[in-house]
C-alpha cells in the first residue's frame, strides 16, 4: 500500500458500488490456473531502508567527479552543469507532467520546447529542429528514415564514414535491417588518415544518403562544404552527426550545406548518468520537415488572441499515419530537452563560449604535453577540438590498467574497434579537467 | 457534398475527368480530412499507374490518407504547384485541386456521380 | 498583434547582461583552429541567473502535472511519481558515471541492471529481458525486429504479415511498418475480445506474428487469451505482448505464462518513472525462451560467479544471434531504471499486486458512478481503465468539448478520440495513487458537464474558460509553420 491512499472502510465502500464482493473478484476474466502468481520477489523496503540500500549500491561505483580523474569521452562527456539547471528539473510541473496533447494546460512544456528547437536551430545552422529524439546515435539512424522516405525508397545506398562513431554505426545497421540498403565506407580497416574526399568516389546515383561526424570520433576537424557539393551533385543527402559544445565555436554544418544535422545533446547540462537517458538532437532544412520523424512544436494563437504554442504536424506521426508514418517514434526526451535549453539559456553566449574555449585549450594543452613524453605522440594531424588520439608505446589496455591502478580513467580503448589502432587511445578533456589533472596525467605516463 | 456529373469517383473518394485524364480527390474526401496542411505527389510525368496505385499523400490537421489512381494508363502531367498550396484541395477540389492527369486513361467500374453521391449519403448515417 | 503571457528566452536577452561564469583558464594559451572552420558568430540569448529562473519558473506555472492534480488519462498511467526516486536517481555515484567505465569500477550500477534485468523476468514470467529500449516505442521496434531475426535464422523467408487489432496503439502498425512488413487490422467483437474467427481466417505461413495490447485499450482483458495465442502458434506466428497496459496485470497474471513470446514494459508508466513532459520513457524487453537469443546486446551478466565472501562480478555478454545495438550505451540508466528499481523495492511481491488491484478498482468505481450518464460501448468489468462515448443523443457536444470543459472543473481531460472504434471516445484510466474523494469529485464533474451539455451547450463550445490560455488555431500553426524563434532583428551584437 505504499503509495495508495485509500483506507479499508473507502475500499469497501468502493468493492460495493461496483457490485463485487472482494478485490480477487475483479479478475475473474484471467485464466485461472495463471491467476495470482507468488512473486520471488525481496519483501518491500520502507523509503529510508531504499535510500540506504540503493546509496551502498552507488557509493560502490568509482565515480568522475572525486574518485577518479577522467580523460574518458567518446560520445559522453563530463561537463560542468550549472545549478538551475538540476533546481528547474525538479519542479514537478515539469517532470510529472505528460506529453502536451492538451495545450491549454501545456503552455510550459510547449514554449520551452519551442526555444529547445530555436537554440539548436542556431547552434546548428538550420532552419528546423525537432523535439528530440533518444539519444545521439537513435538520431543518426532517424535521418537514415528520413532520406529513405524522402527518396521513397527508390534510392537504397548511403555511404558512412568510418569515423562516425561505432556504436552510431551498429545502431544504424540493426534499425536498417529491413529496409535492404547498401551500405559503404563503414569499414573500420580503411585508411583512417585519409580526408573526407575518400568517400566522393562512394557516392553514386542510387546513394540517398551520406553521415560524417564533426568533429569526427577521433576529435579531428573537417570541413566537409566540398563533400557536400559532391553529394549534392548526386543528389544524395547529407547528415553530419556535431558535437553541440564544438559548434560554439566551429563553423556550422548548416554553413557547410547540411541536409540533416543530428548528435548527442548529453553536454548541454545533462549529467553522465552511465550512459542514459540523453539528449539526441535533430535538425535539418525545411524541405524536409514533412519527412522529419518526431515531434514538433509549432507557434500560433489562441481564441483570446494570445500567442501559443502546440504540437504541429502530427499527421506525420505514429499514432495518425500510422505503418506510413516515417518512424514509430512516439515520446521524445522532454525533460532533456528542457536541461539543454535551461543549460544554454544560463551560460549563455558568453558562457558557453567561455565552455568552448576551455575544452579547447585544455585538450591542446594536454596534447602538447602528452607528445613530449618519449615514444607517446598524436596519431592525426589535422586540428582537433577537445579529443585526440594519442599513440602509445604499449597495447592501450596496458596503459588504461595502469592509468587505472593511478586513480585515473584514461582514455577511450580505440583497439576494438579499429583493427590498426592498437597501442592508441581518444584522450577527451573538458573544462572540468584543471591543469593539476593533466599534470597528474602526464606525470603517470612518464613514469610508466 | 458536390459531385459534378462529367467526372467519375472510386470507392476511395478519388475522382477522374474521362475528358480531361485528370484526377483528384472529391469534395467528400476534403471534407472529411479538413484542413489539408500537406500534398506530396507519389508519382512522376511518364510514369504508368494501375488503378489502385498510390499517387498522392495528404496530410490534413487530424488525418493523414493515401490517395489512388481512379485509372489506368501513363501519366501526362502532374500538378506541381499543389505542394506549395495544399489548401487548394479544400477550397476547389475539381479544379485548381487536379492532383494527375492519366493520358487515354480507363476508369474501370468507377461510379457514376448519382451512385456515388448515394455512397457518400449511406456513410454519413 | 497578438498579446503575449511570457516572452521567449530569445526575445529576454539584453546584450552584455551574463549569467554562471565559467572559470580563467589556467592552461597557457594555444592558437585557435584557422578563421575558415571558426563560426562567424554565436547569436544565442544573454540573461542574468535570475532572469532565466523566473523565465522557466513563469512557464512551470503554465503546466498542468500530476502534482497538480487528477490526470486520468487513458492507456498513459499518470500515477504519483515517488520523491524519494529523485533522489536515489541523482547519488553522485550514479549521476557522474562514464557509460564505457571498466566494469571492475561499476560494479553497483552494473549489479543494480542485473537485479532489474531478474526482477522483471519474475514479474512478466520472460526467460530474459534487454535494458537497452529508450522508451515504448523503441521496445517495440526491438521487439519486432527479434521476430523478424527468428523467423529469418530459420529459414522461413515467406512470413511478412503482422496482425494487429483495430483497438492497438498507432506505435505498433508503424514498428511494423519500418521492417516493410504489412499490417492485417482484426476486429474486436462484441465483447472487446479479439474477433476469433477473424483471427483465424487471418492465421497463415505468412503471419510473421500478432501485437496484441492485454488488457487492450477499451480497457478489457481477453477472455479468449490463450486461443487467440493458440491460433498464432499454430500457424507458426509469435505473439507480442504491448505492455503499455501492465499496470493492470502487477502479480495478477504473467504475460510470459499466458505463452506471449515477447513484450515491452513502459517503466514510465508502471514504475513511476516520471513522464517528463514527454520523456524520456524507459521501455526494457522481455523474451520467452524462443527470442532469448536475439536480444539486443549488450545484456548484464555474472562474468565470475560470487561465493559467501565474494560478490559476483558483473559484466556484459552478447546474445548468440543478437540483433545488434538499438542505442549508444546502455538503455536509460539513470533516469529510468534507478528510479524504477526504488520504486518495485519498495514494493515487493505483496505491494506489486496491491497496485493492480487497487488500480483496477479505482477504474471500476468510476465506470460505476458513470454508467447513468454516459454510454459505455463495451460494459463488463474493466481491467485498470475504460472507455465511454463523450456525446450525447441530439447534442452536438463532441468529446473534444467535454474534455476542454473538464480543465475549468481543474482536471486533466482524459485521452480522447482513442481507441479509433469507439465513436467520441474518452478513455479513463484513474490508477491507483488516487483516494476516494478524488475519484467522487471527477465523477461529479463529469456529470455536471453532462448536465451543463444540454442547458449550456456554449459554455462547453467555448471551454476552457479558467486556464491561462483557450483553444488554439491548429491550422494556423501548420499551415504558417513558425517553428523557431530567432533574437530581435535590432540585437546588436557585440
Amino acid at each position: 500500500m505504499t503509495y495508495i491512499p485509500i483506507s479499508p472502510a473507502e475500499r469497501d465502500a468502493m468493492l460495493k458500488t461496483v457490485g463485487v464482493k472482494s478485490l480477487d473478484d475483479l479478475f475473474d476474466a484471467i485464466p485461472k490456473k495463471h491467476r495470482f502468481p507468488e512473486l520471488d520477489l525481496p519483501p518491500a523496503l520502507t523509503e529510508m531502508e531504499a535510500a540506504a540500500h540503493l546509496a551502498e549500491m552507488a557509493s560502490s561505483n568509482e565515480h568522475v567527479r572525486g574518485d577518479l580523474i577522467s580523460f574518458l569521452g567518446a560520445g559522453a562527456y563530463n561537463h560542468y552543469v550549472p545549478s538551475v539547471v538540476d533546481h528547474m528539473l525538479r519542479r514537478g510541473e515539469f517532470y510529472t507532467a505528460y506529453t502536451p496533447y492538451q495545450p491549454e494546460i501545456s503552455q510550459g512544456t510547449l514554449q520551452a520546447i519551442f526555444e529547445y528547437q530555436s537554440l539548436m536551430c542556431t547552434l546548428t545552422g538550420m532552419d528546423v529542429s525537432n523535439a528530440s529524439h533518444y539519444d545521439g546515435a537513435t538520431a543518426t539512424a532517424e535521418a537514415v528514415n528520413l532520406a529513405y522516405a524522402q527518396f521513397r525508397g527508390k534510392r537504397k545506398k548511403i555511404v558512412i564514414s568510418p569515423t562516425v562513431h561505432p556504436q552510431y554505426r551498429e545502431v544504424i545497421r540493426t534499425y536498417s535491417q529491413g529496409m535492404g540498403l547498401e551500405e559503404a565506407g563503414d569499414d573500420p580497416t580503411a585508411d583512417l588518415e585519409a580526408g573526407p574526399e575518400a568517400l566522393t568516389s562512394l557516392i553514386d546515383d542510387n546513394t540517398m544518403l551520406v553521415i560524417v561526424q564533426y568533429p569526427d570520433f577521433f576529435g579531428r576537424i573537417h570541413d566537409y562544404t566540398k563533400l557536400i557539393e559532391d553529394a549534392h551533385a548526386k543528389g544524395s543527402l547529407v547528415c553530419i552527426v556535431a558535437n553541440p559544445t564544438a559548434m560554439l565555436m566551429l563553423k556550422t554544418p548548416g554553413d557547410m550545406g547540411a541536409d540533416i544535422v543530428v548528435g548527442e545533446a548529453q553536454p548541454f547540462g545533462i549529467p553522465l548518468w552511465y550512459g542514459g537517458p540523453y539528449l539526441g538532437f535533430f535538425t535539418t532544412k525545411k524541405p524536409y520537415v514533412h519527412k522529419m520523424a518526431g515531434r514538433l512544436v509549432g507557434e500560433t494563437i489562441d481564441n483570446r488572441g494570445q500567442r501559443c504554442y502546440v504540437l504541429t504536424l502530427t499527421s506525420r506521426e505514429q499514432h495518425i499515419k500510422r505503418e506510413r508514418a516515417t518512424s514509430n517514434i512516439c515520446t521524445n526526451q522532454g525533460l532533456l530537452a528542457l536541461a539543454a535549453a535551461v543549460y544554454m539559456s544560463t551560460l549563455g553566449k558568453t558562457g558557453l563560449q567561455q565552455v568552448a574555449n576551455l575544452c579547447y585549450q585544455k585538450a591542446h594543452y594536454a596534447a602538447g604535453e602528452l607528445s613530449k613524453i618519449d615514444g607517446f605522440g598524436l596519431c592525426f594531424m589535422e586540428p582537433f577540438f577537445h579529443e585526440f588520439v594519442l599513440c602509445c608505446p604499449k597495447p592501450a589496455s596496458e596503459v588504461n590498467q595502469y592509468l587505472l591502478d593511478n586513480g585515473i580513467l584514461g582514455g577511450y580503448d580505440l583497439s576494438k574497434d579499429y583493427p590498426a589502432l592498437q597501442n592508441h587511445i581518444l584522450v577527451a578533456v573538458t573544462e572540468m579537467n584543471s591543469k593539476d589533472e593533466i599534470d597528474s596525467l602526464v606525470e603517470a605516463l612518464k613514469e610508466m | 457534398m458536390n459531385a459534378p456529373s462529367n467526372l467519375k469517383y472510386t470507392k476511395s473518394d478519388e475522382w477522374f475527368d474521362p475528358a480531361t485524364g485528370a484526377a483528384g480527390i472529391s469534395d467528400y474526401a476534403q471534407g472529411q480530412l479538413s484542413d489539408i496542411v500537406f500534398v506530396e505527389l507519389l508519382v512522376d510525368e511518364g510514369e504508368e499507374v494501375t488503378i489502385g496505385k498510390a499517387i498522392a499523400s495528404v496530410e490534413s490537421v487530424k488525418a493523414s490518407a493515401e490517395i489512388y489512381a481512379p485509372a489506368a494508363g501513363k501519366v501526362s502531367a502532374v500538378n506541381k504547384g499543389l505542394s506549395d498550396k495544399p489548401e487548394t484541395l479544400n477550397s476547389d477540389p475539381y479544379g485548381e485541386g487536379w492532383m494527375i492527369k492519366i493520358a487515354g486513361g480507363s476508369a474501370g467500374d468507377a461510379m457514376d456521380s448519382a451512385a456515388y453521391e448515394k455512397y457518400c449519403e449511406e456513410r454519413t448515417h | 498583434m497578438a498579446t503575449i503571457l511570457e516572452p521567449t528566452i530569445f526575445e529576454l536577452s539584453s546584450p552584455g547582461r551574463r549569467g554562471v561564469t565559467m572559470p580563467a583558464s589556467d592552461v597557457p594559451k594555444a592558437a585557435l583552429p584557422p578563421k575558415n572552420l571558426l563560426r562567424s558568430d554565436l547569436p544565442l540569448p544573454e540573461l542574468a541567473e535570475v532572469d532565466v529562473v523566473r523565465h522557466y519558473m513563469k512557464l512551470s506555472k503554465f503546466n498542468y502535472s500530476v502534482d497538480d492534480g487528477f490526470y486520468p488519462l487513458g492507456s498513459c498511467t499518470m500515477k504519483y511519481n515517488p520523491k524519494i526516486n529523485e533522489d536515489t536517481c541523482r547519488l553522485p555515484g550514479y549521476l557522474f558515471t562514464h557509460p564505457l567505465q571498466p566494469i571492475e569500477t561499476v560494479q553497483g550500477n552494473l549489479a543494480l541492471m542485473f537485479e532489474m534485468q531478474e526482477w522483471l523476468k519474475e514479474i512478466s514470467g520472460f526467460a530474459d529481458v534487454t535494458l537497452q529500449p529508450a522508451a515504448g516505442a523503441h521496445g517495440e521496434f526491438t521487439g519486432v525486429l527479434m521476430m523478424a531475426a527468428y523467423h529469418k535464422s530459420r529459414g522461413d523467408t515467406k512470413r511478412t504479415k503482422m496482425l494487429i487489432p483495430d483497438a492497438a496503439h498507432g506505435t505498433n502498425p508503424a514498428s511494423v511498418g519500418m521492417l516493410g512488413f504489412s499490417v492485417i487490422t482484426i476486429p474486436s467483437d462484441s465483447r472487446g475480445n479479439v474477433d476469433l474467427k477473424a483471427l483465424e481466417a487471418a492465421c497463415d505461413d505468412t503471419v510473421v506474428g500478432m501485437m496484441l495490447t492485454n488488457p487492450n485499450t477499451l480497457g478489457m482483458f481477453d477472455e479468449n487469451i490463450e486461443k487467440v495465442i493458440e491460433l498464432v502458434h499454430k500457424c507458426g506466428g509469435l505473439m507480442y505482448g504491448d505492455g503499455a497496459n501492465l499496470n493492470a496485470l502487477l502479480g495478477i497474471v504473467r504475460p510470459g505464462d499466458l505463452g506471449f513470446d515477447v513484450m515491452h514494459f513502459n517503466l514510465h508508466k508502471t514504475f513511476s518513472v516520471p513522464h517528463g513532459g514527454g520523456g524520456p520513457g524507459s521501455g526494457p524487453v522481455g523474451v520467452g525462451p524462443v527470442l532469448v537469443d536475439f536480444l539486443p546486446a549488450p545484456l548484464v551478466g555474472i562474468i565470475e560467479e560470487g561465493d559467501e565472501e565474494m560478490a559476483p562480478l558483473y559484466g556484459f555478454v552478447t546474445p548468440k544471434k543478437t540483433i545488434g545495438r538499438m542505442k549508444a550505451f546502455h538503455g536509460h540508466f539513470g533516469g529510468g531504471l534507478v528510479r524504477a528499481y526504488t520504486y518495485i523495492a519498495m514494493h515487493g511481491p505483496d505491494g506489486l499486486k496491491d497496485i493492480s488491484q487497487y488500480a483496477v478498482l479505482n477504474a471500476n468505481y468510476l465506470q460505476a458512478r458513470l454508467r447513468s450518464t454516459y454510454k459505455i460501448p463495451y460494459d463488463r468489468i474493466c481491467m485498470h481503465e475504460f472507455v465511454m462515448e463523450g456525446q450525447f443523443e441530439g447534442s452536438d457536444i463532441r468529446a473534444l468539448d467535454i474534455s476542454k470543459r473538464l480543465m475549468d472543473y481543474n482536471f486533466h481531460p482524459p485521452t480522447n478520440y482513442f481507441p479509433l472504434i469507439v465513436h467520441e471516445a474518452l478513455m479513463i484510466e484513474p490508477t491507483e495513487t488516487e483516494n476516494k474523494d478524488t475519484l467522487d469529485r471527477f465523477a461529479d464533474a463529469l456529470i455536471k458537464i453532462a448536465e451543463e451539455a444540454k442547458t449550456q451547450p456554449e459554455l462547453l463550445h467555448n471551454a476552457p474558460h479558467i486556464t491561462p490560455f483557450g483553444r488554439m488555431d491548429e491550422v494556423k500553426a501548420a499551415r504558417e509553420l513558425v517553428l523557431c524563434c530567432w533574437l530581435p532583428e535590432n540585437y546588436v551584437n557585440e
